[in-house]
């Protein structure tokens, strides 16, 4: 018992691996055993997790199951794992999805093993991400989450859509997508890479706790060790702040880094879209706030006005763009640039104001918005699949009129999108009003002006996010049946009952948090007053 | 006395070809377990060396030393220090897969393994000698055979220009570097060859300064270094698959190696002092050759390229002259090694079976030969540097010796290689092995057979394991890079 506490955040870590190495051994022709072990197999770190949040102390400051083993003695690095409340939340989220996700997967029939194996190694890669506290742990999970979605993208993707790139080549869509996806991602994280190496270099340790302990980790004398030409040490400091802010704006997506998601998402298979939103964008969140504030918050405040601008940005043209989709996928990958931007937007106002009563608030709403926005866009991601598989079109204006044909699935679509839109006592309206409530705090308190203007035309921006969602539900559901759906071949089969068992945790949560917070709230929260204090 | 591993590692081969030489030419299937019992046997000899060295005793081990010419002071010396090592290593393996992938040559296949093993014997004499004189004996011993190898086996379009261009290039470099090692012989008043001699006399700034570059340079010539490397690309071509492996995996390590060992560890002040043009050439070869392989559409050729690229990172990592740097260098060497082998491997058994390596008319190869697919994918995430193989624990550290040196800029410019090697690994791999299968190949690509699949997952396990365990290679290379460090500390 005290060896499997000890290591608890391994199992949790490596088990997936473990299991992809399960279901690749399987016998090949039985598709029913193969779906049910990776799901039942990836129930594992979801249990496994629910054991670590009854047992993690929420008060208590710094990380706790913390897990340290040499890795890269020559420079220093070493596998050092370790959760605190804002990483427990993601771990949770992360964990929950993934079941989710598989169980999604069950229409999947082609290469299945190849693809659930995929899918479970993608798990552990976007767990390391999460537990790392070592930099260039960190970095190799960062990374190495990439290739499976690229291939879940690139191989399971949808065939049909081709894309022209120049003058008359055209190409696949999902080839194109999965490659943009990829080399969008890594080249945001070369500079994070060279960074990276820049502080290796300096301080001769990449252990975060280390980092985090000395607030004068790169200093005159260690950046000696570093020839840059002979630059100040706040200008080096500028330079790696951006460095990192550019590597996580790109995964979050922040405009203008954003167009890869929209094309990667479309492409994607259902279960891949609900990761990459669920999931994979919050690492870039996740980013910010375990790295870029804890380690550069004197730069954060000083650029904190950049990125409430660029959150807004996201914000409004998020919006925007999702209202003028007729792709219902496209629609809902635009939302997620729109929900993300009220992330970054707590973000800034938190960096701008970190330690005072405001800031917290500000930055417990990021939080939950990302827990949040993991639960509602896995869930629109799955509804835009669900009727996809049935009429082969994400075309909304193909649809129109299907409540009376479908009333549960449509029952359901209004529930997430309800969540999504931030219908009061859902999870969306909680974490909204206490990023809005803490950049208005931050705006008249500290003071800093321009956080009121930028939210307030965030506000604005709230706006279109409900015109976007009520013009989804309405092509969908209301409006006059579309009669090629009501009968013979093409006729619309109801969500079945596997399909709503995928979406009832999913809405479960999401009542939950809208009615009752302060369960997650209470573990956020505390991080924050630990962490940013 | 110590059983003398090294001259029997290195000798294996030559006297496996001279009894290949004694079968009768239609004993095609003896002539092939032949030559697997000797590469199996250098191998399990090098693997146990590797195992056994003792990396926090460092220096050199496993010393024998055999008078041979003492008049002129040459003698028969071998060493291993923790550079080498994982070198040995690296020809064991290639050696014994090249031999496992080639069981299907049946042209002369007794002329083909003779040869083959008689440039695997100058490959381990030259990672072995410890005597100058020696060194440049194995290392011509290296370089001929690949005449021979590409002339007779290889691809009958370029061969004969390749074979010559190969040739003439590598003896250019290896004659300018004798010169050096002759004039190093007669001003250090020692008469003689003895490596560990030479290292401690203390040659005259001036000289070192005048004499660095040739040697270094005519080294590097065989490590691939622009503006002398395009014989490279031309010469991976040309030659059958597993002189490819060998060539790539191999013999460019050897000119690195030779390089590093006589350049910078017998001339430390004037490697001190051309550091930065080495840097700069280095530079050139990482970003250049990755461009020049984005726009290949011979899978061949792509390699071809990206070998320049990577070579470049082991040059890079030498003139740092850091502790990361050199780490990373060393086991640079190694990675791209078994990478590059495995590449050629797979690249060698599609065009056995589609008969083009033209990428655009190939398609959809992993349906057929899904092993070959899964050892491309993972050889091409070690080529982008994926963190996870050992790819990325070489480069990390090359990287962190550029943020060390005088030159940290350059470390921004070489990333951008990492990105394009990126973007074209993955459109080859995507092009190759998925999408459609062209119609004319439906049904005529044969799977593969039991030793090419144990060749592939044997390469793979190396890349995989360093990757995940960097302690299985690095303090090897780390305890060579202590000793060269104190070299250059006493420059």
């Amino acid at each position: 018992m005290e060896f499997f506490t000890s290591h608890l955040l391994s199992f949790i870590l490596f088990f997936p691996v473990l299991a992809a190495v399960i279901v690749l051994l399987l016998p090949k022709g039985n598709l029913k055993v193969i779906r049910w072990t990776a799901f039942g197999l990836s129930l594992v770190p979801f249990a496994l997790t629910i054991y670590l949040w009854t047992q993690f102390q929420a008060g208590q400051p710094g990380f706790q199951f913390e897990d340290q083993v040499n890795w890269y003695t020559a420079i220093n690095s070493s596998y050092h794992v370790g959760v605190d409340g804002l990483s427990l939340t993601m771990v949770l989220l992360t964990t929950l999805l993934t079941p989710v996700a598989l169980l999604a997967s069950f229409s999947v029939s082609d290469r299945l093993k190849p693809y659930m194996f995929l899918f479970l190694l993608l798990e552990t890669g976007m767990l390391g991400v999460f537990l790392s506290l070592d930099l260039l742990v960190f970095f190799v999970f960062w990374e190495v989450g990439l290739v499976p979605m690229y291939f879940l993208i690139n191989q399971w993707g949808s065939e049909k859509g081709e894309r022209e790139i120049w003058k008359g080549v055209k190409v696949q869509a999902r080839n194109y997508a999965s490659l943009k996806f990829i080399i969008f991602t890594m080249a945001g994280s070369l500079g994070l890479l060279l960074a990276i190496q820049m502080i290796g270099v300096a301080t001769g340790s990449f252990d975060l706790v280390g980092l985090f302990s000395n607030p004068n980790w790169l200093n005159s004398d260690n950046l000696r060790l570093v020839n840059l030409l002979g630059l100040p040490l706040g200008t080096v400091k500028a330079i790696a702040f951006w460095a990192f802010v550019i590597a996580f704006a790109i995964k979050v997506p922040v405009w203008p880094f954003h167009t890869w998601l929209p094309d990667a998402h479309t492409e994607a298979p259902t279960a891949g879209s609900m990761i990459l939103a669920g999931v994979l964008l919050k690492l870039g969140a996740y980013g910010f706030l375990r790295l870029v504030l804890p380690l550069f918050p004197a730069e954060s405040s000083r650029y904190a006005g950049w990125l409430a601008f660029l959150a807004v940005m996201a914000i409004v043209f998020g919006a925007f763009s999702a209202y003028g989709q007729k792709d219902f996928k496209r629609l809902v990958a635009y939302s997620s640039v729109n929900h993300m931007g009220f992330v970054l937007l707590g973000i800034a106002a938190a960096a701008r104001a970190a330690g005072t009563l405001d800031g917290t608030i500000a930055m417990n709403g990021a939080i939950l918005q990302m827990f949040n926005h993991g639960l509602s866009a896995a869930g629109m991601f799955f509804l835009v699949g669900v009727i996809y598989e049935r009429t082969h079109t994400r075309n909304l204006d193909d649809f129109g009129g299907l409540f009376p044909l479908v009333p549960i699935y449509g029952g359901i679509l209004i529930f997430t999108s309800m969540a999504s839109l931030g219908l009061p006592g859902l999870n969306g309206f909680v974490s909204e009003f206490l990023v809005v409530r803490g950049a208005f705090g931050v705006g008249l308190n500290v003071p800093w002006q321009p956080i009121i203007v930028y939210t307030s035309i965030a506000m604005l921006g709230l706006l279109f996010t409900g015109a976007y969602i009520l013009k989804g539900i309405k092509s969908v559901l209301h409006g006059p049946v579309n009669e090629h759906w009501a009968h013979g071949e093409h006729k619309l089969t109801e969500i079945n009952a596997r399909e709503i068992a995928v979406m009832a945790p999913l809405m479960a949560l999401i009542l939950v948090i809208g009615i009752y917070p302060a369960w997650i709230l209470d573990v956020i929260n505390k991080a924050v007053m630990t962490v940013f204090h | 006395m110590q059983f003398p591993f090294l001259s029997v590692i290195v000798f294996t081969p030559v006297v496996a070809s001279l009894i290949i030489l004694t079968y009768k030419p239609e004993w095609k299937t003896a002539v092939r377990w032949t030559a697997l019992a000797a590469g199996l046997i250098a191998l399990a000899l090098s693997a146990f060396v590797y195992i056994t060295y003792d990396k926090s005793a460092g220096g050199y081990q496993f010393l024998e030393k055999y008078d041979w010419m003492p008049l002129l002071g040459i003698s028969l010396h071998f060493g291993v220090d923790g550079m080498s090592a994982p070198l040995v290593l690296l020809t064991g393996v290639v050696m014994t897969t090249g031999v496992m992938i080639s069981w299907g040559v049946d042209d002369r296949p007794r002329e083909f393994f003779a040869f083959l093993f008689i440039l695997a014997s100058g490959v381990f004499g030259v990672f072995a000698s410890l005597d100058l004189f020696m060194l440049f004996f194995f290392y011509e011993i290296a370089v001929f055979p690949m005449y021979l190898l590409i002339a007779i086996w290889g691809w009958v379009k370029t061969r004969e220009y390749a074979a010559m261009k190969l040739t003439l290039y590598l003896f250019l470099g290896s004659v300018v570097s004798l010169i050096g090692a002759l004039v190093m012989y007669f001003s250090s008043g020692r008469q003689t060859f003895d490596m560990l001699v030479l290292e401690t006399v203390k040659f005259s700034p001036t000289f070192q300064k005048i004499w660095f570059l040739p040697v270094f340079m005519g080294f590097a010539i065989l490590g691939g270094i622009f503006p002398f490397h395009n014989w490279s690309p031309d010469g991976h071509v040309a030659a059958p698959t597993a002189v490819s492996m060998f060539h790539a995996g191999v013999l460019m390590k050897l000119g690195a190696f030779a390089a590093l060992r006589v350049g910078i560890m017998l001339l430390p002040v004037g490697a001190k002092f051309w550091a930065p043009l080495i840097m700069g050439l280095a530079l050139v070869n990482i970003v250049y050759g990755a461009f020049i392989a984005s726009v290949q559409t011979d899978f061949k050729y792509v390699i071809g390229f990206s070998s320049v690229s990577h070579m470049g990172l082991v040059m890079m990592g030498f003139a740092t002259l850091t502790p990361q740097g050199l780490t990373g260098a060393g086991v640079q060497m190694f990675s791209h090694g078994v990478m590059t082998a495995l590449f050629f491997a797979a690249v060698g058994m599609v065009y056995d079976r589609a008969h083009t390596r033209d990428i655009p008319k190939l398609g959809g190869m992993i349906k057929a030969l899904p092993l070959v697919g899964i050892g491309v994918i993972v050889g091409s995430l070690v080529s982008m540097g994926m963190p996870g193989f050992s790819g990325f624990i070489a480069e990390f550290p090359i990287f962190m010796g550029i943020w060390g040196t005088r030159w940290s800029f350059v470390a921004i410019i070489a990333a951008v290689s990492i990105v394009v090697t990126a973007s074209y690994v993955l459109l080859v791999v995507r092009r190759v092995f998925f999408g459609k299968m062209p119609e004319e190949f439906e049904g005529h690509i044969r799977p593969i057979n039991t030793f090419d699949k144990i060749a592939l997952v044997f390469l793979m396990a190396f890349m995989v394991g360093i990757g995940l365990f960097p302690v299985l290679m690095v303090p090897w290379v780390q305890s060579g890079v202590q000793h060269i460090l104190t070299i250059l500390g006493g420059a």
